[in-house]
């Protein structure tokens, strides 16, 4: 395979520090200014921390302005965040709506060509090249998955296969007989696509298919290399949520050391989420970026509730451009049991640490006082035996393993081979019993 | 000299172990002899079949975790006692019984015994020096 680094954009993926922070002082200024003129909201934020426009001069001066919460969208839906006229709006898009209501998001032509090179420099720093076919299976529609990579691969001058998300023997059929060579859908998706191969008797080795993009949900190390194994392929992570624009916000290149930020339109912070502080390079916190690229909805300081840190040198492939560490997880799939934080990815890190599928649901409920976690596992071949006492031993190996990555007993529970739900979209693997 | 045993995995819930005996109906599978271990969560079924590896590739298309396990079994001498002697035996040789079940013998007027054991070819010389008759596949099936 040619292992040649290839680049959308190399004028801005690799470009000097100084000529970066430029681009992003004078896109922030004018941002700045836009906001306060045309968004009442911004604007009233901007007077009570006595702010004008004018005070924002370089990128540094961003740590002046305010945050904007998810809730802010919901306050005003569904376009009065909004920052253009009615006649330059050219699409809508809706937030997949895990937590409650929906946000609308609004693009511009421009938007649209923004978020379009982001995805385009997320398949190429995949190996993706013009002449390549792109399986899109992320669903096309209000979610952005599926449109985002589609404009994506075009804007490449690739072609997009826009098979949606669904059927999944249909798309390996169509993996096959369409000869795609990139595939783009959820992690959880993907597996679901290999282990159907695998069932189908498709021998992965055979089919031109040599690389995928998947992200919308957070997942391990472990699920990449099953997801390499089940489909013969190179998995690369992108990044992105519908707020700032969908797929291409971030994405890995070949070095697979985190993902590189488009950071010429979406400038991202790290911060304590508790006190609201930019924290060192390097350290996790929150992610919070501002549209500093985008017109129709230019949030500034949009917290994503994302768990990340941010890597500033160099990279390998060449690109200068920050990198985002491989995302723990969104706060808002964090669970507190028994006060300790666990993120559903830690329970797929230590299935496939033990060689097992990530296939899992988190049980969460309350007895009397104390939170129970109960953690239901397929029973696969390896495991099975005709001695219980066998069973029995691996159960035990199995919530030890938990224990110690979670900090947490967790109950095991194995299900049935193939019972838990495989999802097209992003994997239901919480039910939170606490809460109904 | 052994018999195979096929066991399944059972989660414990509605109709779970229905998809298997209805499997193994539909394709003609004689269910010989069967237990079943069980745990709060889920159950172990075991079984002697006739045509266990047949048997185990159909439950595997339907999903199903199965594993094929070499057991000893033998013929139990149908009077008091009969059970005792080969306990007894296996246990002065210090072997020890994972788990064991009877079931009746397609040979007229008698009773067979599966015992799980570590060393199965010791266990199974034992019992034959004590008197007991070792089973193989071919006793099962054919009259
Ligand atoms: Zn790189």
């Amino acid at each position: 395979m040619d292992r040649e680094e290839r680049y959308f954009q190399p004028d801005i993926e690799c470009a000097e520090p100084e000529v970066l922070r430029e681009i992003q002082s004078k896109r922030l200024r004018e941002m700045a200014a836009r906001c306060y003129d045309h968004v009442p909201f911004y604007r009233r934020k901007f007077d009570e921390l006595g702010i004008k426009p004018e005070d924002i001069r370089s990128i540094d001066d961003i740590v002046k302005l305010p945050f904007t919460y998810k809730t802010d969208l919901r306050d005003h839906f569904p376009y009065g965040l909004v920052a253009v006229p009615k006649e330059e709006v050219v699409r809508v898009h809706a937030s997949s709506g895990t937590t409650g209501k929906q946000t609308v998001v609004a693009y511009t032509q421009h938007d649209i060509d923004v978020w379009a090179d982001g995805a385009a420099r997320a398949l190429a720093a995949a190996g993706c090249t013009k002449s390549d076919y792109v399986h899109v299976s992320y669903g096309y529609g209000l979610f952005t998955g599926g449109l985002g990579l589609h404009y994506g691969a075009e804007k490449l001058g690739a072609a997009a296969i826009p098979v949606s998300s669904g059927n999944t023997k249909r798309q390996v059929q169509i993996l096959q007989d369409f000869g795609s060579n990139i595939l783009c859908c959820t992690p959880s998706y993907a597996a679901y696509i290999g282990e159907t191969c695998r069932e189908m008797g498709v021998d992965t080795t055979k089919i031109p298919l040599r690389a995928g993009l998947f992200g919308a949900e957070a997942w391990s190390e472990g699920m990449r290399e099953n997801i390499e194994r089940l489909l013969n392929i190179d998995a690369y992570d992108i990044y992105g949520l519908s707020e700032i624009a969908g797929p291409g916000v971030a994405y890995e290149c070949r070095e697979k050391q985190g993902l590189h930020v488009c950071e010429d339109y979406f400038y991202p912070e790290i911060i304590d989420p508790d006190t609201g502080e930019v924290l060192p390079d390097g350290e996790y916190g929150e992610l919070v970026f501002t549209c500093i690229g985008k017109e129709a909805l230019p949030l500034i300081r949009y917290r994503t509730r994302d768990i990340s840190a941010l890597v500033r040198e160099k990279c390998a492939c060449g690109r200068t451009v920050a990198r985002l560490k491989k995302l723990k997880g969104r706060t808002d799939d964090m669970l507190i049991i028994r006060g300790v934080n666990v993120f559903p990815s830690q329970v797929e890190y230590v299935l496939t640490e033990m060689g097992l599928e990530p296939n899992y649901l988190i049980v969460v409920d309350r007895e009397g006082a104390l939170d129970t976690m109960e953690v239901q596992v397929e029973m696969t071949p390896k495991m099975f035996s005709d001695s219980v006492k066998d069973i029995e031993s691996y159960e035990r190996r199995l919530a030890a393993a938990m224990q110690s990555t979670l900090n947490i007993a967790a109950n095991v529970k194995l299900v049935a081979p193939k019972s838990l739900s495989r999802s097209e979209g992003k994997a239901q693997r919480v039910i939170d019993r606490r809460k109904i | 000299m052994s018999v195979q045993q096929l066991s399944v995995f059972v989660e414990n819930k509605q109709g779970g172990l229905a998809e298997v005996t209805r499997a193994l109906a539909q394709e003609k599978i004689n269910i010989l002899a069967l237990s079943i271990a069980d745990t709060t969560d889920y159950g172990v079924l075991r079984m002697i079949v006739d045509r266990p590896e047949e048997a185990a590739e159909i439950l595997k298309a339907q999903n199903a975790a199965v594993a094929l396990t070499d057991v000893l079994a033998v013929k139990m001498p149908n009077h008091p006692g009969g059970l005792d002697g080969a306990v007894q035996a296996l246990s002065k040789e210090n072997i020890g019984i994972e788990y064991m079940y009877a079931f009746v013998c397609p040979l007229p007027g008698e009773a067979c015994m599966v015992f799980r054991v570590e060393d199965r070819e010791k266990a199974g010389k034992v019992l034959e020096d004590a008197g007991y008759l070792q089973l193989v596949t071919s006793d099962l099936y054919e009259r």
